[in-house]
């Protein structure tokens, strides 16, 4: 049975990795889904056949408990709110890591590492860590849930000394280990768990929202390392290698997004950017920015021939990807040739524009990341850039004292027209002024995203 | 002095009947040793290497895999690495099905349900994002 058990594990990983290489394309990620979910059914199966499981009806109660919750949330959700909605996930598997941790502790003979209070030295250090990661993943993705949410202020939040407490916690868990393998007493585990509960608030409160992306690609690395920890104290290879996937998914994702930004993780983890009003507003005077209607805008992208369409968060928060996708519908009748360009960090989580876009049935090839995009702003007639800013921002390119020098941007201004439908002049979450607002060949289209877009489309029709 | 060759030779002896028992003694020790080394390399320390073994490999095989990824689809990645992660529910159902301790088995029963809203809700946003995406008609 055990060895039956082990092969059906091991054909559950290998269903995993399928899953993760059909996303390589948008028409293999379907049966690759397919794949992870056959490997999850084959895993929970096979373990209901082992020897120690008994108490079936709790098993069931709590996988069709769990299981209803889930389907109602992910059918309910609407796709703005998708970056919460992971964060939330990952707060469970990292809630769900602790108490894991906790039962091997209480009842070892259930995973065979030895006797309550007789655990075996390297049992004990990995629980402690899968415990702590798990921990920290949980009060994490809360606060960067309740940031997306706006339950709690997207500002960054920084007090006095947060560093050197977070790093005095740091160590004081380590002793904690330390003292928890050599004394083997649940007081000190217990403990364990609550500071990293505590690191785990401290840890994201600092950080702005709009670092938001690099967040919760780390919190999706940290709830797979949680999971790596577990399966090596419970002696699982399965679980070793998707905490091992999952964990690398995270960190690549995460080092894109800082790469999207030109800084670097460690920068990002120390918080505090954004929201700092920056004096550099001042030295651009009282130059003049030009002022548009829906009307303008409507005539100057219907005579155009080739149009760029760049989202940002703001469409989401406008819920105007419906509205986008109408306008460029009208557009490509006329003969127009629309793409959108996708910034890496554009939104609130890896591919969150995408995924709005996808929604508001665009079709996919129409949609182009940063590097193969790019040249092509320089032969376009009007780019329309809808609830973006930083990531247009020519300063990143020309002005080294800027805050964001040197970060990739879409080099928009390249454009014949530039189109910037913003609610007022005010800058972007960086605090830097967008020197593009006053260039002579864009013009400032300022109203609610959604309903700047709406205009723009009766005014074609 | 002509009794010193007995006193040496018997003193040999007992040198010899000592080194011997010593040897046996070792002997026993190092049986009992390699009984021991055969046990933790079977169910006990011993999988630490076997663990680190696989975890390493499989840090490998999602660094290439995940690169493959296309940048569109990195939402959905997201989605399905969360439900993917929670086949924690593995160690959750152990707990919960193992029937000695009745704290653990709470323990294992709010953990199972946890890692079930994950595993559905993870798989089905995943698949609702994928079908989503379409090429151009």
């Amino acid at each position: 049975m055990e060895t039956f058990a082990s092969l059906a594990y091991l054909i559950a990983a290998i269903c995993f990795i399928m899953a993760l290489r059909g996303l390589s394309h948008p028409e293999t990620a379907r049966n690759g889904l397919t794949y992870g979910m056959a490997g999850m059914a084959a895993a929970i199966f096979v373990t209901l056949l082992l020897p120690s499981v008994s108490s079936y009806f709790l098993i069931f109660l709590g996988i069709a408990l769990g299981g209803t919750i889930g389907t109602i949330i992910a059918r309910r959700i609407e796709m703005t709110a998708l970056p919460q909605l992971v964060a939330a996930f990952h707060s469970l598997v990292g809630l769900a890591a602790v108490l894991v941790a906790l039962a091997a502790f209480y009842n070892p003979e259930a995973y065979g590492i030895g006797a309550f209070g007789e655990i075996k030295f390297a049992s004990l250090v990995e629980m402690a860590l899968g415990a702590a990661i798990g921990a920290v993943t949980f009060t994490g993705s809360i606060i960067a849930w309740g940031k997306l949410q706006g339950t709690i202020s997207g500002k960054p939040f920084i007090f006095p000394g947060q560093h050197k407490i977070n790093a005095g916690l740091g160590l004081t868990m380590v002793a904690l280990i330390i003292m928890l393998c050599a004394t083997g007493h649940p007081f000190f585990l217990w403990l364990i768990i609550l500071l990293a509960f505590a690191l785990g608030i401290l840890m994201i409160i600092p950080i702005g929202g709009a670092d938001m992306p690099v967040i919760v690609s780390m919190l999706n690395s940290y709830s797979g390392w949680a999971a790596a920890g577990i399966g090596f104290t419970l002696q699982n290879n399965l679980l070793i290698i998707t905490g091992a996937l999952v964990g690398a998914a995270g960190a690549i994702l995460s080092y894109i997004m800082c790469k999207g930004m030109n800084r670097s993780f460690f920068n990002v983890i120390l918080g505090g950017f954004g929201g700092e009003n920056a004096a550099v507003a001042g030295d651009l005077g009282d130059r003049h920015a030009n002022m548009g209607a829906a009307e303008d805008a409507a005539y100057l992208m219907k005579n155009a021939s080739r149009v760029i369409i760049v989202p940002g968060y703001g469409m989401a928060v406008a819920q105007a990807q419906h509205a986008l996708r109408e306008m460029a519908d009208i557009l490509k009748h006329e003969g127009v040739d629309v793409k959108y360009a996708i910034h890496p960090v554009a939104g609130r989580m890896p591919g969150h524009m995408n995924v709005l876009l996808a929604e508001a049935s665009v079709p996919y090839d129409e949609v182009f990341e940063l590097e193969d995009i790019n040249r092509d702003f320089a032969q376009t007639d009007v780019v329309y850039i809808i609830g973006a800013n930083d990531i247009t921002n020519p300063a990143a390119k020309n002005d080294p004292t800027s805050p964001i020098y040197g970060m990739p941007v879409l080099d928009v201004e390249k454009a014949k027209t530039v189109l910037f439908v913003k609610r007022s002049m005010g800058s972007g979450y960086a605090g830097i002024d967008n020197p593009l607002f006053y260039a002579d060949n864009t013009i400032m289209l300022l109203d609610d995203a959604k309903k700047m877009t709406e205009d723009i489309v009766k005014a074609m029709e | 002095m002509s009794e010193d060759p007995k006193q040496i030779s018997d003193s040999i002896g007992d040198i010899a009947d000592k080194a011997m028992e010593l040897a046996n003694q070792a002997k026993l020790l190092a049986m009992q040793a390699s009984e021991n080394m055969a046990h933790a390399a079977t169910n006990g320390d011993g999988y630490l290497v076997t663990g680190l073994t696989v975890f390493m490999l499989a840090c490998f095989v999602g660094y290439y895999v995940v690169w493959r990824v296309t940048p569109a689809l990195h939402s959905p990645l997201m989605g399905v690495t969360n439900a993917i992660s929670s086949v924690i529910i593995v160690g959750a159902v152990i707990a919960l099905g193992a029937a000695d301790d009745a704290f653990s088995k709470w323990l294992g029963f709010v953990a199972v349900t946890l890692a079930s809203i994950n595993i559905f809700g993870g798989f089905i946003v995943t698949r609702r994002m994928l079908s989503m995406f379409k090429k151009k008609s």
